[in-house]
């Protein structure tokens, strides 16, 4: 069933009784020719990709719980392709174009929204420091503009410009960052992938896999065994759980994050804003309610809920920043598992074990990445060759020395 | 989270600052043939295991001890903290 506004006007007059489910809930077959673990964003994205631009083989996304339920269902829903270093930025642009282009493809309201993400900063090294990000964004076909204090100003009144201590010097706009409804991103990659004969099998934990003279043939279910051909990997915080079952240690940490959501208030912060002297990012639902989110918890976890000291430091930041915050009563709070890499980078690589592949290490920045991991994974499934934004996406750059450290604050999981 | 410091007590856990897995205090031999791959192995790769975690804590704000907490990924408990001195040394370390 394709949407429309025609649809809508015919619904609305016969009762509505004619919505169908988005998508199948089939039993999983035997054997596919593509078996990707994992159905949060990444996963379906890279299902939607392997059979809307690639293979047209028979795919399977297998799921332990729901789809969406986990890191695409509690992030802040940003997106943006600010990043600095030639191994990161030309994907991140791709996947900022891929959203552009995102609902039209999926025909599916994903509410993105371009409405500006700008990073403020605080000190003369920042602003020196921004300039060289803006450039480098600009050099790889992104977008990106220096506001001085008074252009910022101009935007968002309300913030806390003379600080003694941190005071707002200006900040780097990406006007076509924005933000996305993230659900939604799950349920159009669901649909679509489901449209184009992708089985979406929900309840289906991968525990193991079956390998032999180091070849994989499948993978063992909570609901059976599944042969495959090829198999994908894309769980996020649950990386090192499920690579582990394939005798592989990875280069990641899980640790939990924490986001946060306000009372609903009426319109007050057009864009993103994020804060240059603590670690802080706020943005406005379109029910009204702030979005916001800070660091890590810092230690490793895999329980999805963290811990108040983190809380109180987010609301710190958040109230040094925007004052007016101090009034506003919190809604709900929620953690995620990140997989934090070692470098702060992901991986979108192939594994010793022929047929296994690998999409992880997504940190706490892969909601925006969602369109293009799920392309350039869909290209390494289907091609055995990487996508040419993803190349530097390997497993064994640490052993390479090739690094993609943005931050460069070394093999530290928690700092990145 | 409240660890229970072998000297000083119950102390909250905002006072300390983390470092990661416990096994960091294993540091491969630099001398040894095998030096690159044991220095690129301990540097990069981790355990990273759901449930019982042994991990390194600094208490930064305190007595800048290092402690080894035992505590559980899956539910935050902290089962046992010992002086990362004394596990080192258990394991030879610092002869």
């Amino acid at each position: 069933m394709t949407y429309s506004a025609f649809r809508i006007l015919k619904e609305a007059l016969t009762g509505h009784k004619g919505w169908g489910p988005q998508w199948r809930d089939p039993v999983p077959q035997p054997d596919y020719d593509y078996v990707i673990v994992g159905g949060g964003g990444h996963g379906l994205a890279t299902a939607y990709y392997l059979a809307s631009k690639f293979d047209q083989g028979r795919i399977a996304v297998l799921e332990k719980r729901w789809i969406g339920g986990g890191n695409v269902g509690r992030n802040t829903t940003i997106i943006r392709s600010n990043y600095l270093l030639d191994g990161n930025e030309p994907f991140y642009e791709f996947s900022l174009k891929l959203w552009e282009g995102l609902e039209r493809d999926l025909n599916y309201n994903a509410m993105v929204s371009q409405r500006g993400v700008l990073n403020l900063v605080h000190t003369d090294a920042q602003r020196d420091s921004a300039r060289r990000r803006g450039n480098a964004m600009i050099l790889n076909g992104s977008d990106a503009e220096l506001l001085d204090a008074d252009g910022v100003r101009a935007m968002y009144p309300f913030l806390n410009f003379e600080d003694a201590r941190f005071p707002i010097k200006g900040g780097l706009l990406q006007r076509r960052g924005g933000t996305a409804r993230h659900d939604a991103v799950a349920w159009g990659y669901a649909r679509g992938a489901d449209r184009r004969g992708v089985d979406i099998i929900q309840n289906c934990e991968v525990t193991g896999f079956r390998i032999k003279d180091g070849k994989v043939l499948g993978v063992e279910t909570s609901r059976g065994y599944i042969a495959a051909d090829k198999v994908g990997v894309a769980v996020a915080g649950s990386s090192s759980r499920v690579m582990e079952t394939a005798g592989m240690r990875l280069p990641i940490e899980s640790h939990v994050l924490q986001a946060f959501v306000s009372e609903g208030l009426k319109p007050t912060i057009s864009g993103v804003i994020t804060y240059g002297a603590g670690h802080f990012y706020c943005s406005q639902s379109d029910k009204g309610g702030l979005v916001f989110g800070g660091d890590i918890d810092m230690y490793n976890s895999y329980a999805q809920r963290g811990n108040l000291p983190a809380v109180e430091d987010v609301m710190e930041s958040g109230i040094s920043l925007i004052p007016a915050l101090g009034r506003v009563r919190l809604l709900r709070s929620w953690g995620g598992i990140m997989d934090m890499s070692m470098d702060g980078s992901p991986f979108i690589d192939r594994t010793h074990i022929e047929g296994l592949y690998f999409n992880g290490g997504w940190c706490y920045g892969g909601f925006k990445a969602t369109p293009a991991s799920g392309y350039c994974f869909a290209h390494l499934l289907a091609t055995d060759r990487r996508h040419e934004t993803a190349t530097a996406y390997r497993l064994d750059r640490f052993r390479r020395g090739c690094m993609i450290d943005e931050k460069g604050q070394g093999a530290q999981p928690n700092l990145h | 989270m409240i660890i229970n410091h072998p000297i000083l007590g119950p102390r909250d856990a905002q006072e300390f600052t983390y470092l990661g897995d416990a096994n960091l205090i294993d540091r491969p031999d630099w001398r040894a043939e095998n030096a690159i791959k044991a220095f690129h192995d301990y540097l990069h790769l981790r355990d990273n295991p759901a449930g019982e975690h042994r991990e390194l804590w600094f208490h930064e704000q305190g007595d800048r001890s290092w402690l080894v907490v035992t505590r559980d990924t899956l539910t935050h408990e902290i089962t046992s903290v010992e002086l990362a001195r004394d596990v080192a040394r258990e394991r030879g370390r610092g002869k």
